[in-house]
Order: structure tokens, then C-alpha cells, then sequence
């Protein structure tokens, strides 16, 4: 969606000590500092999380919602990530687990995880009857997504059409247990930063089923202390199938086309997509890309390390290989899982909406580019030397924000001075 | 609007630079993605090929309402059958370049079916130009 205001990823302004760490993390160049403090462009910024991981001083964070946000609603139903069961030692069932959730004040629970065989099943077919060029790109992680959106709309086509898994639980909720009612708030328990965001803008559905996004690193603690005394309900009905879906590879395998390729950490999800775009993978039919390490588990609302959650997550898999034995929650075959718009792509690095005015600025910025030292040195506030030229081109800031550009002129001031003083006034000219 | 990229040869680990800064460049002017796309192909190819095949080189992308001209120049050992090399599946690329998946004998045309015109010029022990020029949608200039 473009001209977006709100997103996840935010500073804490008392944090920031303005030290541009992050701006060269920042995958869309979304970042600046100016007056000491690091300011996010909104139309920029694809809440990869990358500047979380990046900041030693804690000042970048993830809003998500608080627990008593449920309190808004009659009916509270949580509908957790799979990741949330990589974050507790294997000895407590994912039985237990969802238990213990409900048991923090919910009506209900669903695990996204079994939303996730059914969008595993619409995918694979998608694959199969997909009408563009070249491979299929999941749309499941909402940062790959905008990172196609914002710098490779070329492979907007590529975009797999189907709802993720989160949205389809919500919708499962709303249109199959409590249909016609207003009063039913889903909260989706998150890893990820990007959910928040596309709770309120979301990504082709027209609005979003989900009324809140709670991080899991939020309710931690609260959890993992009633875990050892909770009474196990049967609550879990995902099979591994779709538990895996919390780390890298588990897509490609639920989806199982034996032509898909798998990659996660953004900076890796770049170069696959730089490589689709430049024509290669013509034998890859389908693209599972995440964009934090590891997959889900490496989240930015996550507690634990991503590998050993995608440990025991696979551990957990490889003993609930399926649940056959229990009913299915809802029956669903029948609910349509494909987009109900299309995703457009967001002009945030375009320089001007008319290209001559664009290529104007351009030319100029080429101009100051080729006048910079090229150290990338980030005192300016700006990632690079060329962003900086483009700020500048745009009227953002001044030149001389450059502090060799500063110096130059000064230098150049001092020789000037030194000049005039030279000169002496007419009436003291003795010749 | 010209923009010029040194591209430095043998090291494949950098090739593709060149290619990735222009289709930066076409964003920034807002040109349509599926013309992006045509160029990043295009222009790719003949990067890598200018790597693989001739040391290196400079390549020169000038941008206008019109249309984008990319002229890629390398002293490499220069083509001595253009016709052979414009087949596909025709391929001299060295062993550690097929490793790397390149070699398939389909860059040249690759950059046919994607360029609205290519021109290439070669001479053996002086070196290739290769012409590229993609015409913007609308626009109903022709190649010279
Ligand atoms: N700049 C160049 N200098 C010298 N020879 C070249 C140059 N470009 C292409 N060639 C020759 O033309 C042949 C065909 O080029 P083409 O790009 O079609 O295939 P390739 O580079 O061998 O493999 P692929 O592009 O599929 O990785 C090359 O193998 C090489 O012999
Ligand atoms: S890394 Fe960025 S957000 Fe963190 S203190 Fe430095 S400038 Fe501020
Ligand atoms: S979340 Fe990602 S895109 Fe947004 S500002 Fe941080 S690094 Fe940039
Ligand atoms: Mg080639």
C-alpha cells in the first residue's frame, strides 16, 4: 500500500545515541540520522528487523500489542505462530503449550500452524498452474513481500496469490466458529515485526481478520512460568507439516515441489531475487524466501537463539509426524485462500513522479556523487555516499552536511580571508 | 543521462555489479518494471560475459525519454565466429566458470530476445563492443 504511516519497526528516540550503526543494515536504505537521533522513512521501510539486530544501544524496537489488548473484546481467541513452540524445552507438549496460552486469559486457541497445511496444499497447486514467468515466490513473510514491493516490482508477478497462513486462521475463526459475530477479537502471537504491520496494511486481502498482534517475547515469561503446572487439554491438531513452517525449509517441504529453492536472512533473499530478475533459475519453479536468519524462529519478537528453536522444532516434528487421530478443528476445505486484490508495487525510490524532473535529479546527483570522497562514512547520516548525493538532489539536506565537503569550504572561506586581507584599503595605498 | 561502471574482470564473485547499479538507477527514475527487467537481463548477461570471457571492461548505459542505450567495451581475445556464438548452447567458457553454473551457451541469446536491438562488433586480439538498446514503452523512436 502506498503513502503507509504506520509500521512496526520504531526508535526509541531516549535510546538512540545517534551512533548510525544501523544505517548500513537497512536493506531499503530506509534510515538517516539527523540531530543525533536515527529517523525511519515510513514509505521505506519493509520491517525486516534488520536494524533490531543491528543497534547496540536497544534504541530500535518492534511495537506489537500488549496481552490486555484482548480485554476489548467478549470472545478472545489466540491463534499462536508455530514458532511459538521452539521457544520451550521439548519435555512440554505443544498440547501443553497451547493450554497454558488459553490458560493466560484466552476463549480459544488455533494453532496457525494447521492453517498452514491448508495454504501448504492451495500452494502447491499454485505452483503447478502458476501463469508467470520463471518461479513462484511465497508471500508468506510479510518483509519479502515488501522488499519486492519496494526494490524488485519486476517480480511482483511472481508472487505467490494465496493468504498466509495467519490470515487464514483468523478468517477460520471469524467465518467458521463465530460467523456474523463483532464481538470476537483474534490475536495472532508473532515472531515477527512485519505481522504487526500487516494486521492494520495488510497484503492482498482488503482488511485483515487479525484485531491484535502480541509479541511472543511479550508473554514469555507469563507463560513459561504456568507451563510446569498446567493441565494439558488436546488443543494441538498441526501435524509436522505444518509446525515447520516456523523455519527455513519447512515451507518448500509442505509445499513439496522437488524444483524449489529455499533462503533465508535478507541479505541472502536479496541476492536470489537480484538473480531471478537477471533471468537465472529458470528450472526453479518454486522460491521459499525468509527474510530473518533462519526463517520465523530468528524473528525480532522472538527470546530464543533461531537455531536452537529450529532444533527443537524439528525434534517436535519428527514425533507429531501427523495427527490423523484427531478430528480436524474446522472443517475448510472449502474456504477460498487465493488474494483478493493484487499487491502493487511502492515507488519509495523513485525521485520524482515525472521521469524528465526525475532524470534531472538524477544527473545532478551523479554530479554531487562524483564530487564526494567515497569513504561511505556515515557521519553525514547517511548510509552512503551516493544516498547522501541523492538526499541532497531531493532537498533534504545541504552539501556541506559532508563534513569534507564542510572543511573544503571552509578552507576555501580561510584562502578568501587571507586574500582580502591582503588588500589594502585605497586611502592607505602609499605608491 | 550517462552513467558509466568500471567492471573489473575474473572476479566472479563481484560480476553483476554494474547491472544491479543500473537497475537501481531505472527505479529511481521510475521507469516501468517489465522494461527493468528486459535491461537487468540484458545487460547482465553481457557483463558476465565481458568477465568470463574478456578480463573485464567498462560498460556506458545512457538513459533518455526514448530509450536506454548500454555500449559494454572490453580488449579481450574478441569473437571469431559471430554467427557460431550466437547459437545457443555455443560455449567457450573455462571449466571454473561452467562450475559456477554460467557456460550454457545462452548469454548472446539471452540478449537478443531481450534487447530491441544488439549490435556487437569484434575483433580477434583487439576486443568486443557490444551495443544494447531497449526502447522505452511508448516511445516510437527507432535504433539509429
Ligand atoms: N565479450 C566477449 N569476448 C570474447 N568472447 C565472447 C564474449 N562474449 C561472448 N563470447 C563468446 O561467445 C560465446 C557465447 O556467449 P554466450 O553468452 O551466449 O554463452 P556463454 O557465456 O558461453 O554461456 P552463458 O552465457 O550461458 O553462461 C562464449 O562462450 C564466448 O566464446
Ligand atoms: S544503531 Fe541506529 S538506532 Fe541504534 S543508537 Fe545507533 S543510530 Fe540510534
Ligand atoms: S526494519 Fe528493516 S527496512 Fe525498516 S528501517 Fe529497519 S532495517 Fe530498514
Ligand atoms: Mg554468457
Amino acid at each position: 500500500m502506498n503513502g503507509q504511516t504506520f509500521h512496526s519497526v520504531t526508535l526509541d528516540p531516549a535510546k538512540c545515541t545517534g551512533c548510525t550503526t544501523c544505517i548500513r543494515y537497512c536493506p531499503t536504505e530506509a534510515i538517516r540520522v539527523r540531530k543525533g537521533r536515527a529517523i525511519i522513512m515510513d514509505e521505506r521501510c519493509i520491517d525486516c528487523g534488520e536494524c533490531i539486530r543491528a543497534c547496540p544501544h536497544n534504541a530500535k524496537k518492534a511495537v506489537s500489542d500488549p496481552l490486555a489488548a484482548m480485554e476489548r473484546f467478549n470472545i478472545r481467541v489466540a491463534i499462536p505462530a508455530p514458532t511459538l513452540y521452539g521457544q520451550f524445552d521439548e519435555k512440554f507438549t505443544i498440547d501443553r503449550i497451547l493450554s497454558a496460552l488459553k490458560g493466560l486469559g484466552f476463549d480459544q486457541v488455533l494453532e496457525v500452524a494447521w492453517a498452514a497445511e491448508l495454504v501448504s496444499n492451495a500452494g502447491a497447486l499454485s505452483v503447478d498452474q502458476r501463469q508467470c514467468k520463471g518461479p513462484m515466490i511465497s508471500s508468506a513473510c510479510p518483509a519479502v513481500v515488501k522488499l519486492i514491493q519496494v526494490r524488485f516490482p519486476s517480480l511482483i508477478e511472481n508472487l505467490m496469490p494465496i493468504q498466509s497462513p495467519m490470515e487464514v486462521a483468523a478468517r477460520l475463526i471469524k467465518e467458521r466458529f463465530y460467523p456474523g459475530r463483532a464481538d470476537v477479537g483474534v490475536f495472532f502471537i508473532s515472531p515477527c515485526a512485519g505481522k504487526v504491520t500487516v494486521s492494520r496494511y495488510p497484503q492482498g486481502v482488503k482488511t485483515s481478520a487479525v484485531d491484535g498482534v502480541i509479541g511472543i517475547k511479550d508473554i514469555y515469561v507469563p507463560l513459561r512460568n504456568t507451563l510446569p503446572g498446567t493441565v494439558e487439554l488436546p488443543l494441538a491438531h498441526a501435524s509436522g507439516r505444518g509446525i515447520a513452517w516456523a523455519h527455513i525449509d519447512g515451507e518448500s517441504d509442505a509445499v513439496g515441489n522437488p524444483a524449489g529453492i529455499s533462503v533465508s536472512g535478507i541479505a541472502d533473499v536479496i541476492s536470489v531475487l537480484e538473480a531471478l530478475e537477471n533471468g537465472k533459475m529458470a528450472n526453479v519453479a518454486f522460491i521459499e524466501a525468509l527474510a530473518c536468519p533462519a526463517g520465523c524462529v530468528g524473528g525480532p519478537l522472538t527470546v530464543e537463539n533461531p537455531y536452537i528453536a529450529r532444533a527443537r522444532l524439528r525434534a517436535r516434528e519428527r514425533r507429531v509426524v501427523s495427527r490423523g487421530h484427531r478430528q480436524p478443528p474446522v472443517a475448510a476445505d472449502d474456504l477460498e485462500l487465493g488474494w483478493e486484490e493484487p499487491v502493487q508495487a511502492r515507488e519509495a525510490l523513485r525521485l520524482h513522479p515525472d521521469m524528465l524532473k526525475a532524470m534531472i535529479m538524477m544527473e545532478e546527483m551523479e554530479v554531487i556523487h562524483a564530487s564526494l570522497p567515497g569513504l561511505d562514512c556515515g557521519s553525514c547520516g547517511a548510509p552512503t555516499c551516493k544516498a547522501f548525493a541523492e538526499d541532497v538532489a531531493r532537498g533534504h539536506v545541504v552539501i556541506t552536511d559532508c563534513i569534507f565537503k564542510l572543511r573544503e569550504n571552509v578552507r576555501k572561506l580561510a584562502e578568501q580571508l587571507i586574500d582580502m586581507e591582503r588588500i589594502q584599503p585605497p586611502g592607505l595605498d602609499k605608491d | 543521462m550517462k552513467l558509466h561502471f568500471d567492471v573489473p574482470g575474473d572476479d566472479l564473485s563481484l560480476a553483476g555489479k554494474a547491472s544491479s547499479e543500473l537497475k537501481k538507477a531505472l527505479g529511481r527514475l521510475g521507469i516501468d518494471p517489465v522494461t527493468i527487467k528486459r535491461t537487468a537481463v540484458a545487460m547482465y548477461e553481457a557483463e558476465i560475459n565481458m568477465v568470463i570471457h574478456a578480463h573485464g571492461g567498462s560498460a556506458d548505459a545512457e538513459i533518455g525519454p526514448a530509450g536506454i542505450d548500454i555500449r559494454l567495451q572490453d580488449s579481450g581475445p574478441g569473437i571469431p565466429d559471430l554467427d557460431m556464438a550466437m547459437q545457443e548452447g555455443y560455449s567457450t567458457a573455462p571449466e571454473a566458470a561452467r562450475e559456477l553454473g554460467f557456460g550454457a551457451g545462452m548469454g548472446l541469446p539471452n540478449m537478443k530476445r531481450n534487447a530491441d536491438d544488439l549490435r556487437i562488433e569484434s575483433t580477434v586480439g583487439v576486443g568486443t563492443t557490444v551495443t544494447i538498446r531497449i526502447t522505452l514503452p511508448g516511445s516510437t523512436t527507432k535504433a539509429p
